[in-house]
């Protein structure tokens, strides 16, 4: 009777898949919605739940939003002193709440915030953490495998936790896709209260603002023109401007050429810099290192051009045009002056 | 004073790493390292602050004995002393087994140092997680992607930009900040610090025993993370190829797409027909 009722308690322990509430920005940062999309796929085969955790003041925004889209509890901390970000809150109460209840997978967006956030959580829980993943799955005895870039971003490289638990990621915006929304469905949704003997974080926010926007950026431009170390020099990289004006577009850059100086940091696309979505990408002299290409994931319609047609930036094209990047921009240039009629 | 610890890493000085693509395996062999760009701008953080009220600077890396070279460098650049750990048994740890290592070293050489900074990402990896995770090695409080440092007594005061929230944060020594790629535009080093750095100034070399740490130590608190396989990313896009004399292939693409592009940028690109 007694190992009867054990297995029954081990059965009963429910594996859980947690994904972390990051609603800053919401209406441009849809990654926790996608994370949890993900995390219903990743539940069904590993048979667990979908748990959002959320922190901060006046979150039943963002628990209808979660339950919405796909979450099957919700756990909620909602509180006055949490109403600006704060690492240090949030690493403390998400530790606290990880370690009674023992999550199977957390899941972290790559945000500024993520990227900040979950190697100090996973220090604190021991275990291991991939960064800026593009990619999860489960392997056949069970593990997450989670697809990150790797050596120098040429390579994808499919990492494991074998032996610690959680085993956490952070995953990039936009890599998977939002399950719509359908506020008909129901999550459990425990709302918790603030722990009393919270340690007061040794960080203070001593200012907190939405940075001003600015109207026109890189990030909603139509056509951009990007550049890379194929232009050969910084003169050559210029004259991507006169291309970017002929077709009301923008120039973008990787960052070989940034930390070249031939263009502002501002103009940076890729993992570290902007994520564009153009209808055209233009994309001169670029080899398609995966730090530059994670910017790209929503290019309409790439035109590479490099002489080497077996760059990666080549294969992914729509139309890959194997010249010399510099010299295919002077003859583009002049071709288009030829044919433009205001 | 203040005692500041940066640290530092060699990345490989080309993104585009020459590859195997049958075996997967990378020929970093074939490729020159350089100081990772947002190390060298904590290292440029540390000088202003030593500009500015007096520091003694430690620079600090873990790397194959090639990596020495970005200590020098920096060393060149005005820090005062370089930390090199270098141990066969410490290659391929993960950001997990690195913040411990580098933590265990800062323990052994520079206990009690005020500021540690670090770049904010490295440009072979940008995991950005060995900041984040020495500081919670360390038990100190931090702040990642730092544009602007302001000190007044015992007080850090580090400007940021985070997912568009402009931040000010405030914590005291010791502390820890990742400095981001926005400002502290380094400094070169001059021909004369070159000339002591490399040929005047010895750089300790501590080994893993140096740290303390054992092979024990390093299953208990090592790498948690195993790479399974690295492969390259496929696609499927119809991908047409145009090839040719630039002069020619710019106005075959022009007259393929013409029509297209037209569409979105809001002017007619159509060359005139032919009469």
């Amino acid at each position: 009777m007694k190992t009867g009722k054990n297995k029954r308690t081990m059965k009963n322990k429910q594996k859980s898949i947690w994904v972390f509430g990051d609603y800053r920005n919401y209406y441009q940062n849809r990654v926790t919605l996608q994370l949890i999309s993900k995390a219903v796929d990743l539940a069904r085969v590993v048979d667990a739940e979908v748990c959002a955790v959320v922190f901060g003041h006046n979150v039943e925004e963002w628990i209808m939003e979660y339950t919405a889209h796909g979450a099957d509890r919700v756990l909620a901390i909602d509180h006055p002193s949490l109403t600006s970000y704060s690492t240090e809150n949030y690493l403390a109460l998400i530790e606290k709440l990880a370690r009674q209840r023992d999550p199977d997978i957390i899941l972290i967006g790559a945000t500024d915030f993520g990227r900040e956030f979950a190697p100090r959580l996973a220090k604190r829980l021991k275990t291991g953490l991939s960064a800026d993943c593009v990619g999860l799955d489960i392997a056949p005895e069970g593990l997450l495998v989670q697809i990150a870039p790797s050596f120098g971003g040429h390579m994808l490289a499919e990492i494991v936790t074998e032996k610690h638990r959680p085993q956490m990621a952070t995953v990039r915006p936009g890599t998977f896709k939002e399950i719509p929304h359908n506020y008909e469905r129901t999550a459990i949704v425990e709302r918790l209260s603030l722990p009393a003997n919270l340690p007061a974080s040794r960080v203070r926010v001593v200012e907190y603002e939405r940075a001003a926007q600015k109207g026109h950026t890189i990030e909603n431009a139509m056509v951009i023109v990007c550049g890379g170390r194929g232009m050969g020099n910084k003169n050559n990289f210029k004259k991507l401007n006169e291309l970017a004006r002929l077709l009301n577009g923008d120039v973008g850059a990787t960052r070989p050429v940034v930390y070249a100086g031939w263009a502002d940091h501002d103009a940076l696309v890729g993992q570290a810099g902007k994520h564009i979505k153009p209808k055209i990408l233009f994309s001169f002299g670029i080899s398609g290192a995966i730090q530059h290409t994670a910017g790209l994931g929503e290019a309409n319609f790439i035109v590479a051009i490099n002489k080497n047609p077996q760059a990666t930036m080549m294969k992914i094209a729509d139309v890959a045009i194997a010249a010399d990047a510099s010299d295919l921009l002077n003859n583009l240039i002049k071709e288009l002056k030829k044919r433009i009629r205001e | 004073m203040l005692n500041i610890v940066v640290c530092i890493k060699q990345v490989p000085m080309v993104t585009e790493l020459p590859w195997d693509e049958k075996t997967g395996t990378l020929r970093r062999d074939l490729a020159a390292g350089m100081m990772n760009p947002a190390c060298k701008r904590a290292v440029e953080a540390a000088l202003q602050i030593k500009e500015k009220q007096g520091a003694s600077i430690t620079v600090m890396t873990m790397g194959p004995p090639a990596a020495e070279e970005v200590l020098r460098e920096a060393l060149a650049m005005g820090a005062d002393r370089g930390i090199f750990i270098c141990d066969p048994i410490l290659a391929g740890s993960d950001t997990y087994a690195t913040s411990f290592i580098l933590a265990a070293a800062i323990q052994k050489e520079a206990s009690g140092c005020d500021l540690i900074l670090c770049g904010a990402y490295t440009s072979d990896s940008e995991t950005a997680q060995v900041g984040p995770q020495l500081a919670e090695e360390l038990n100190i409080p931090a702040a990642a992607y730092a544009e602007h440092l302001d000190i007044s007594g015992r007080i850090l005061r580090v400007r940021r930009l985070v997912d568009n929230f402009r931040e000010t944060l405030e914590m005291e020594f010791p502390a820890l900040v990742t400095i981001s790629m926005e400002r502290y535009e380094p400094r070169y080093a001059s021909f004369a610090g070159l000339n002591k750095a490399f040929m005047e100034t010895d750089i300790p070399v501590l080994n893993a025993e140096a740290l303390g740490i054992t092979a024990a130590n390093l299953e208990a608190r090592g790498s948690r993370t195993k790479v399974r396989r690295v492969f390259i990313r496929k696609t499927q896009k119809e991908n047409v190829m145009i090839t040719g004399a630039a002069a020619i292939a710019a106005g075959e693409f022009l007259d393929r797409y013409q029509r297209a592009i037209s569409a979105v940028i809001g002017k007619s690109i159509e060359a005139e027909k032919q009469a």
